[in-house]
């Protein structure tokens, strides 16, 4: 349970705000972390330590595009296709990026290792291509770096499994 | 002219406290705090005549001198809430030199007498948001918050709140309910957040820019009247103008109101990206404002919010996305309706129905399948959303349909297939893109 895990968190968290319902989006933030995903247990947690009902935790999660109700892959690639990095071939990227993958739009690699979307302007269009991993910017991106850092993310992978610890 | 907002963007680690107060940092903090009362601080800034960045240019003192001063809760809300498609100057500001926008903040939260600040960073600002955590960790090591701030009895914190990816957000009464742990939407106002009950948690609130504050340091240093000596004097001072699209060198680039669009497009950002074409257009303020056809007479007009309004659009935020020849306006103008239709908050009938149906109207247009009364339809549409919600997202949604309709109206008609046949060879070549875009 987060309250316990989480214990020292939960209370910085509250002592931010004077309204213990301004907890509820770092405390989903604390649930993703946790879980990797958001699932109905999780906002019932977080409803019950912010004391709301589960369906207001619910319809915050839902209102949000960076809380995801489903599960993800280990890297959640978000890439910007909105018209300015558009003008500058986040599309094409992004197509290419799925094919590469072998997924479709917000679908997840069968090793569970990426996830690839799009996702609105992440004010970065200076630097496009770009995306985000996990919500980390990775900027003036092109196929052959992607194809660099996935085949890393992947020999990674492998290599613990070998070792026999999954994270 | 020297920079004044990004004056220390080569500095080397100036986003470490030392380096920042080696280079003058907190010095305009430590005058304020000690030889100005806050009314003198307000009168400051009033006197520069700063107006805000955020995209309204309302005037930032004024504001300031709204917070009743008999309230015993006040608050600064910084809003970073940066989402605006082909905005990216408060990322720079926060991610290089992040003491810069605090000690603006602190100015602003002593000027009202706050008894704290919220940082609404987008929650895309993750990591930025970070390193604001550890550098408030720093200020308070410092006495520059919290308790009995430098022996003047005024106690104030200084917490982030990270928001989790909604365009609305921005937007000032959205912003605020967001942190309150409600949905992030717009409220009826008045009452405003300056008044009690319209600002954070009802209390009286101030709600600046990050670009807005980052000026209030160099003002309070150096005078109005030095400040008034750049820019025009309807919109004094410097501007971040971010550049992006079709140019040599996108990035952002600091400039005084009046200077032509042509120093910025050439001279800074490096002409077109291909040098073998020219510049088709430009959307002035991110995906929100009309589009300004690029010509020679336009290239030597100085960059006003007055003379952007005889343009028939608007300077906002100064985002500007440029666009080559050849860019395809239809196709531009389907992606920001993609863009509002997922953005509207859905609380006001005309924004949340009227994003939804301009996009529908633009999808069978770039599919090949439109009419030539679907042009009228989506003018009629637009007219229907203007002005009728309770905030301007739905009015920015219809811009670049409206604006892109005004100037380019033949690309429209060349997708809508007619007797004669015309549009046959542009559904070929649009039905790859509009297979490429999803909504």
């Amino acid at each position: 349970m987060l309250a316990d895990k989480y214990a020292d968190r939960v209370a910085a968290i509250f002592a931010k705000y004077p309204d213990k319902r301004s907890a509820v989006m770092p405390l989903l933030y604390l649930a993703q972390e946790e879980y990797g995903w958001i699932s109905e247990e999780a906002m019932a947690q977080v409803a019950e330590l912010v004391d709301i009902d589960p369906t207001q935790v619910k319809s915050i999660a839902g209102f949000y595009t960076m809380y995801s109700e489903k599960p993800k892959g280990k890297y959640w690639l978000q890439v910007c296709t909105d018209l300015p990095c558009a003008l500058r071939g986040a599309d094409e990227f992004h197509q290419e990026l799925k094919d590469y993958l072998g997924v479709e739009e917000g679908g997840t690699t069968t090793d569970g290792l990426f996830t690839v979307e799009h996702v609105m302007c992440l004010a970065a269009c200076d630097k496009a291509p770009m995306l985000q991993c996990n919500f980390h910017y990775m900027e003036n991106l092109d196929m052959e770096q992607m194809k660099q850092f996935i085949e890393e993310k992947r020999a990674e992978a492998a290599r613990e499994k070998a070792n026999g610890h999954e994270e | 002219m020297e920079n004044i907002l990004l004056r220390n963007r080569d500095v080397p680690d100036i986003h470490e406290f030392d380096v920042y107060e080696a280079h003058g940092g907190w010095s305009a903090f430590r005058k304020a705090v000690s030889e100005m009362s806050p009314d003198d601080v307000i009168k400051t800034v009033l006197d520069a005549n700063l107006r805000g960045r955020g995209g309204a240019g309302f005037s930032t003192g004024r504001k300031w001198s709204f917070i009743p001063k008999d309230e015993p809760i006040k608050y600064v809300a910084v809003n970073a809430d940066e989402s605006e498609p082909g905005t990216f100057k408060d990322r720079e500001l926060l991610e290089h030199n992040p003491y810069q926008v605090l000690e603006g903040s602190m100015l602003c939260a002593y000027a009202i007498q706050a008894t704290a600040v919220y940082i609404y960073c987008r929650g895309e600002f993750w990591d930025i948001a970070a390193n604001l955590d550890e550098a408030i960790e720093v200020l308070r090591e410092k006495n520059l918050i919290g308790e009995n701030i430098l022996g003047t009895g005024w106690s104030c914190e200084v917490y982030t709140h990270l928001g989790a990816g909604a365009y609305i957000c921005g937007e000032e009464s959205a912003m605020l309910s967001s942190l309150q742990g409600l949905l992030g939407q717009p409220r009826v106002r008045p009452p405003f957040p300056a008044q009690k009950g319209g600002g954070l948690y009802y209390e009286a609130t101030v709600v600046n820019n990050v670009e807005t504050l980052a000026n209030v340091p160099w003002i309070i240093n150096n005078g109005p009247d030095a400040y008034k000596e750049l820019g025009t004097p309807d919109s004094p001072g410097p501007k971040i103008f971010c550049v992006s699209g079709h140019v040599a060198r996108p990035g952002n680039y600091e400039l005084p109101l009046g200077e032509t669009f042509r120093h910025l497009l050439f001279d800074l950002a490096g002409g077109p990206a291909d040098p073998e074409k020219s510049f088709k257009a430009l959307l002035p303020t991110g995906a929100s404002g009309p589009v300004v056809p690029i010509t020679e007479e336009m290239l030597d007009i100085p960059m006003t919010y007055e003379n952007l309004i005889d343009l028939d659009s608007t300077l906002g935020s100064a985002s500007f996305i440029v666009m080559e020849e050849g860019t395809d306006m239809v196709w531009a103008a389907y992606k920001m309706a993609q863009f509002f239709k997922h953005e509207s908050c859905g609380k006001c009938t005309p924004c949340r129905e009227g994003t939804f149906w301009l996009l529908q109207v633009m999808t069978r247009i770039i599919k090949g399948e439109g009419t030539i009364e679907d042009l009228a339809t989506m003018e009629n549409a637009a007219r229907q959303m203007d002005g009728k919600s309770l905030c301007a997202l739905g009015d920015f949604a219809t811009s670049p349909i409206l604006g892109t309709l005004k100037h380019y109206r033949h690309e429209y008609e060349a997708y809508i297939v007619t007797d004669s046949g015309a549009g046959e060879q542009k559904q070929l070549s649009a039905g790859k893109k509009a297979v490429a875009v999803k909504q």
